[in-house]
């Protein structure tokens, strides 16, 4: 099962085993980790799962779909490395993925 | 003081049903919901997004599936108070006694928390200090443009209201439009009007910025930028303006006592009251075993906390299961018959 690390803003490290096919955002949602709101449950409407993806990681991921980036522009502190999680869909490619959660969501 | 049989916090699409089932069986209510329009999250979140899990409905999007629900409504002409948070709670006697940010109150033994995932509220800026200078200098709407006048103006957002304010206020004001990249989402229209404004100077537009810092003392006096290369550039600015849509936050119902989990409130399956007597959470707010965040779900939980509302409302009466093909009493609320 490919391993997911999840940082918090305070520098705790979480590594959990995510099912293939489970977003990022369900990932830390159903570990209690904390940082990802994901208020609107992964519709891509509300930006509040967004994570920072760490540099070497972030051209392997699948591109943003349209839409993604509109809703980046209402994270709280946005940067060149922003995603979604619940757009970031865990397969065996993303073993080892490493996401940085911010300090608020919104 | 507005009296009522039941009150429902929120006018999402579980809101509106709830109030439906309520009129049906013959109780007042009256609906709250802290958002200027009808359709909670459906309406601000997803109006053109294609839903497809409602049961009898092959495909309706989230606009569609409020202005049915406000058909669905109409023989039964209930009173909504929008633009309205609700701030406190407090038990009087039999009754719950509810109050606004703007100064309404209702009297009600049956409370109804259909809150979805908390009320709508503007996203804000990052930096902290940007609170002492909210709705002094920095503002998330705009109430009254005159204070405007012949002002430099900083707008943040890359939406429709970020441009469209831009191109309003130029004519009364100095504008920089600031966003974090170049790509904008608004209306096409509206964008080419700022580009023209920006040739002819009237727009001073400033893309891959973002604020990280606010200076001033009793007044914001100027701003400090900031683009992904780490270059920092102070703008002068009277006013600030952040357009980054809204966010949902709990907000004073964590403090009325309720049970909460992860955000959620803590009801049982039978009425879907909560820890308070007459209080009940229905919808995406609610937690339980099982619990499906589903629209569906939000309707059943609707109306079985409308029949327990009966009790505490008409405590001398009796209620009646009744079916709306053959009841003539249900028949008659819904002005299908004399």
């Amino acid at each position: 099962m490919p391993k997911i690390t999840y940082i918090t803003s305070d520098a705790k490290n979480y590594t959990i085993d995510v099912d293939n096919g489970l977003t990022v955002m369900e990932g830390a949602v159903q570990n209690d980790i904390p940082g990802i709101d994901a208020d609107c449950g992964g519709g891509m409407a509300c930006a509040t799962c967004h994570v920072y993806v760490t540099e070497d990681w972030f051209d392997k991921l699948p591109k943003k779909e349209d839409g993604e980036e509109d809703m980046i522009d209402m994270a709280f502190e946005p940067k060149s490395n922003s995603r979604l999680s619940c757009q970031l869909i865990v397969s065996d490619e993303l073993d080892g993925l490493v996401v940085n959660i911010p300090s608020k969501q919104g | 003081m507005n009296k009522t049989d039941a009150l429902i916090i929120g006018a999402g699409p579980t809101g509106l049903f709830t109030a439906h089932q309520l009129k049906l069986i013959g109780l007042n209510c009256e609906v709250v919901d802290n958002l200027d329009k009808i359709g909670g999250q459906c309406i601000e979140l997803y109006p053109d997004k294609p839903i497809y899990d409602i049961p009898a409905v092959p495909e309706c999007t989230g606009e569609e599936l409020t202005n049915n629900l406000i058909n669905q409504l109409k023989p039964f002409g209930i009173k909504f108070h929008l633009s309205e948070r609700v701030e406190e709670v407090k038990k009087e006697n039999n009754n719950w006694i509810v109050k606004t940010n703007n100064g309404k109150s209702f009297s009600t033994p049956n409370v109804i928390i259909a809150g979805g995932v908390g009320s709508f509220e503007p996203r804000k800026f990052p930096p902290k200090e940007c609170e002492k200078f909210e709705n002094k200098s920095i503002f998330y709407s705009v109430k009254d443009k005159k204070i405007f006048d012949g002002k430099t103006v900083s707008i943040f957002g890359g939406g429709d209201s970020a441009l469209d304010w831009a191109v309003e206020l130029s004519k009364i004001s100095n504008v920089n439009l600031v966003h974090r990249r170049e790509e904008f989402r608004g209306a096409q229209a509206t964008l080419d009007k700022v580009k023209e404004l920006t040739k002819s100077g009237k727009i001073n537009l400033l893309t891959k910025y973002q604020l990280v810092n606010v200076n001033g003392s009793n007044k914001l006096e100027s701003i400090d930028i900031k683009n992904d290369d780490g270059e920092i550039k102070n703008l002068k600015t009277d006013y600030a303006l952040g357009f980054f849509g809204l966010i949902m936050q709990l907000g004073p119902i964590a403090n009325w006592g309720l049970n909460i989990d992860k955000k959620t409130i803590e009801v049982d399956t039978e009425k879907f009251e909560t820890n308070q007597k007459g209080i009940y959470a229905v919808g995406d707010i609610c937690t339980y075993p099982g619990k499906l965040k589903l629209i569906l779900s939000g309707f059943h939980e609707g109306a079985l906390a409308a029949r327990a509302c009966f009790k505490l409302a008409r405590p001398n009466e009796k209620y009646r299961f009744e079916f709306t093909t053959t009841s003539s009493n249900l028949l008659k609320r819904l002005g299908k018959k004399e």
